[in-house]
């Protein structure tokens, strides 16, 4: 998936310029904004090379000039703190991007500038995109961007990005600075007075001795920060020289902190007269609304009531469009393949119908239920909620040794488990986002829910929603203790620190949230679609050959093989371990197989075949499994791809140990209880 | 860096709308070169916006709101200013 993604600028037809400019900011600046208005459609959404960190990239056309954007990872600063302040840095120190657009956000102009201090160190010019101005305003704070120009020596254009304005003026400013690189002079950050000299002594100590293409300057200002790539880059480059500067450094360990307060100070003074700010305690929206939304208790209630809502939603919007999916376009396109391969073999026109069109069909059914949840989310996310979600949920994911960051990714697995894998990586500690995505699996996705929805009326009538109820709740016990145990057990109970930022409430951008729809279902789609595809094929051939029958084909052997595995959970009949065997290709699966493997005409017939097979007491234990058993292919290449083939082996092999168990100890009490 | 006035106190024991002045981090390298970054940097105003004697703590710094983990702002030690607002009431 790691497409080559820069373009090559000998494509570029005819007189045509091209123009790499790279968009730069701290998170909750409005970057991503600015980059769906200026690419729309056009952009790339992947990896960057051999991270798991994703790369977007765009391309537009700009007064008849090519302009190939590069979205770079939101970060705080450019220290080696991350991979993705590591990835910013060398970018522009390799790549060499004609030009920066920096991003900040008018409402917390100084934090916001302490990246772009650290840009203006780098080779490349930068201009200063002054955002949500509008924000700021309701907010009672102005900024002055002719002040501030005249103060960084770098070019400041005032945006409002929501409402695409000035990104024309923005990218105009970006390309003359890439047109005339000499014309940039910003006015460089200095540090303070009593380090000049220090400064100085490792300037001179690694003079001519720093690899290409790093500038010496930047490289002399990162050793005396602690930088701990760059120092083992000099380590490397120059051994005797980094003797002395180290040396140098002992006696000034605590320079990395004066560091980062002299560039505030710089900071500071360069903004003093262009921002004007309101008095101190005035009340604002954000204020208001934050009361509600980050108590303890009321936070909790509210965040309920959006978990309530956004279910409601998928289920009242998405549901119809399904089942008109399912049983009026999915059979009429099939009926259309039947027609027009009627003279084919027999087999042939199986695998089409019932491998191929019933697997475009489940990722198709998928779809309206994923779009509706990513709207939602991609609302929340935009109006700043979502951050808020992660603070009130921080105290519980504690006790898991997880934080609240990690509450955001297990929630998008309510909606399907592959992006919320995906998504892990917003945890930026290893071990954390390990356990995040290794409890992803026991987030009951749509379609489990809906294989819940169809047979747990069957099953037990007018107590369903109870026992549906139920379901979740013991997923989510069996989540807590899981992440409980793993926390103490393979990762020692480790801490990790939980630093978010809360953005400022503001109106939502419908092209945003469109854009977040359309990037993520359409991830889905490309991962997820060909492996179910792909599966589907082979479980039709399984359940096809040898004789194009499926009570006697390979997977009812292999059904019948594994019945005494199901006997201890009330699953007497192999159909039913088929069935779920069949649900790691997709978990809507599971009604899928059992209506070919009982025959059944309907749905309905077949709700009444399933419920007259089974006890309650084993129907349950079924439901339980259904709930628990390992995840999808789709997710499981996902976490394979986020963690390796070892931790995918630990989760597929802990989920099926884990359902196993609790659908023997489920039908066992049942059947004590008398069920 | 080295106040020897006044007595320092964890950031998470600031109570809500009490405003301090960062002092110290504690913690090692990593932790106090992201939190400088986020502008914990010596001698900056730190307010509280929310602090429950448990559970994370809501802070504003350099006009931001901050989410820490109570552990994390136990490493922040601040000079908590007197409040001048509670007396007059």
């Amino acid at each position: 998936m790691n497409k080559k993604s820069r373009t090559n600028p000998s494509q570029s037809a005819g007189d045509q310029k091209f123009v790499t400019i790279a968009l730069a900011g701290q998170p909750n600046v409005g970057k991503s904004t600015v980059f769906n208005m200026l690419t729309g459609l056009s952009q790339h959404v992947g990896n960057w090379p051999g991270k798991t960190v994703e790369q977007k990239t765009g391309k537009f056309t700009h007064n008849g000039n090519v302009v190939h954007l590069v979205d770079l990872p939101g970060t705080y600063s450019l220290t080696a703190n991350s991979e993705e302040e590591r990835i910013t840095r060398d970018f522009i120190i390799r790549e060499k991007p004609d030009a920066i657009v920096a991003i900040v956000n008018a409402a917390s102009l100084e934090r916001n500038l302490y990246l772009v201090a650290e840009m203006l160190m780098l080779p490349a010019p930068v201009v200063i995109g002054l955002n949500m101005t509008d924000v700021a305003e309701q907010h009672g704070i102005r900024v002055e961007p002719h002040v501030l120009e005249a103060a960084l020596g770098a070019p400041v254009v005032p945006v409002v990005a929501s409402k695409n304005q000035g990104l024309h003026k923005l990218i105009d400013a970006a390309e003359r600075l890439a047109a005339n690189p000499a014309d940039f002079a910003p006015i460089r950050p200095a540090i303070r007075p009593e380090h000049e000299p220090i400064l100085e002594q490792i300037r001179a100590l690694i003079a001519g001795q720093v690899p290409s293409p790093y500038p010496e300057d930047w490289v002399a200002l990162k050793l005396l920060e602690g930088d701990t790539e760059v120092a083992a880059l000099i380590q490397q480059a120059a051994p005797q020289a980094w003797e002395r500067v180290h040396a140098l450094l002992m006696q000034h360990e605590d320079a990395y902190l004066d560091i980062a307060g002299g560039r505030y100070e710089w900071i500071e003074r360069m903004v003093r007269a262009a921002v004007s700010k309101p008095r101190a305690g005035v009340i604002t929206l954000t204020d208001r609304l934050d009361r509600v939304a980050t108590h303890p208790f009321w936070g909790l209630v509210v965040l309920l009531a959006i978990f309530g809502l956004v279910f409601w939603l998928t289920y009242t919007v998405a549901m119809p469009i399904v089942d008109w999916l399912d049983t009026v376009a999915i059979f009429w396109i099939a009926e259309g393949a039947r027609g027009i391969l009627n003279f084919m073999p027999q087999w042939l026109i199986s695998l089409v119908v019932d491998g191929l069109i019933s697997g475009v069909g489940m990722v198709l059914a998928l779809m309206p239920v994923l779009v509706v949840f990513f709207a939602v989310l991609g609302l929340l996310e935009d109006v700043g909620y979502l951050a808020r979600s992660a603070y009130v949920m921080d105290r519980f994911m504690h006790w898991m040794g997880l934080h609240g960051r990690s509450f955001l990714p297990l929630f998008i697995g309510f909606g399907c488990n592959v992006p919320a894998v995906m998504g892990a990586r917003i945890v930026e500690e290893r071990r954390a986002r390990l356990l995040t995505i290794l409890l992803t699996p026991l987030v009951p996705c749509t379609a489990r829910m809906a294989v819940i929805a169809f047979l747990a009326p069957a099953f037990f009538g007018e107590r369903a929603t109870l026992i549906t109820w139920g379901l979740v709740t013991i997923n989510m016990v069996l989540l807590a203790l899981t992440g409980i145990v793993i926390n103490r057990t393979v990762f020692k109970g480790a801490h990790v620190a939980f630093i978010m930022e809360m953005p400022l409430y503001h109106l939502p951008n419908a092209r945003t949230i469109g854009l977040f729809v359309w990037n993520n279902t359409w991830a889905f789609i490309k991962k997820a679609g060909t492996i179910i595809l792909f599966v589907s094929v082979i479980v039709w051939a399984l359940a096809y050959f040898p004789a194009g029958d499926i009570q006697t084909s390979l997977l009812a052997r292999m059904g019948r093989w594994l019945e005494p595995l199901g006997r201890p959970m009330g699953l007497a009949d192999w159909r039913l371990v088929v069935a779920l065997l069949s649900s790691f290709i997709a978990k809507e699966n599971t009604i899928a197989v059992l209506g070919i493997l009982y025959g059944a005409e309907s749905e309905l017939g077949l709700a009444q075949q399933v419920s007259g097979a089974l006890s309650p007491a084993a129907a349950l234990a079924f439901l339980v499994i259904q709930m628990t058993f390992i995840p999808c292919v789709a997710t499981v290449a996902a976490i394979k791809q986020e963690t390796g083939w070892r931790w995918t082996g630990f989760s597929v092999g802990l989920l099926l140990i884990l359902s196993l168990c609790i659908g023997i100890l489920t039908y066992q009490v049942a059947c004590l209880a008398g069920l | 860096m080295a106040d020897q006035n006044k007595d320092l106190q964890a950031l998470s024991d600031l109570p809500t709308k009490r405003c301090a002045l960062v002092r110290e981090l504690r913690g090692g390298k990593d932790f106090a070169n992201r939190m400088s970054a986020l502008g914990f940097t010596p001698g900056t105003v730190v307010t509280a916006i929310q602090n429950y004697s448990h559970g994370p703590v809501l802070v504003t710094i350099k006009d931001v709101r901050i989410a820490l983990g109570r552990g994390e702002a136990l490493k922040v030690l601040v000079e908590v200013l007197p409040d001048e607002q509670e007396e007059q009431d």
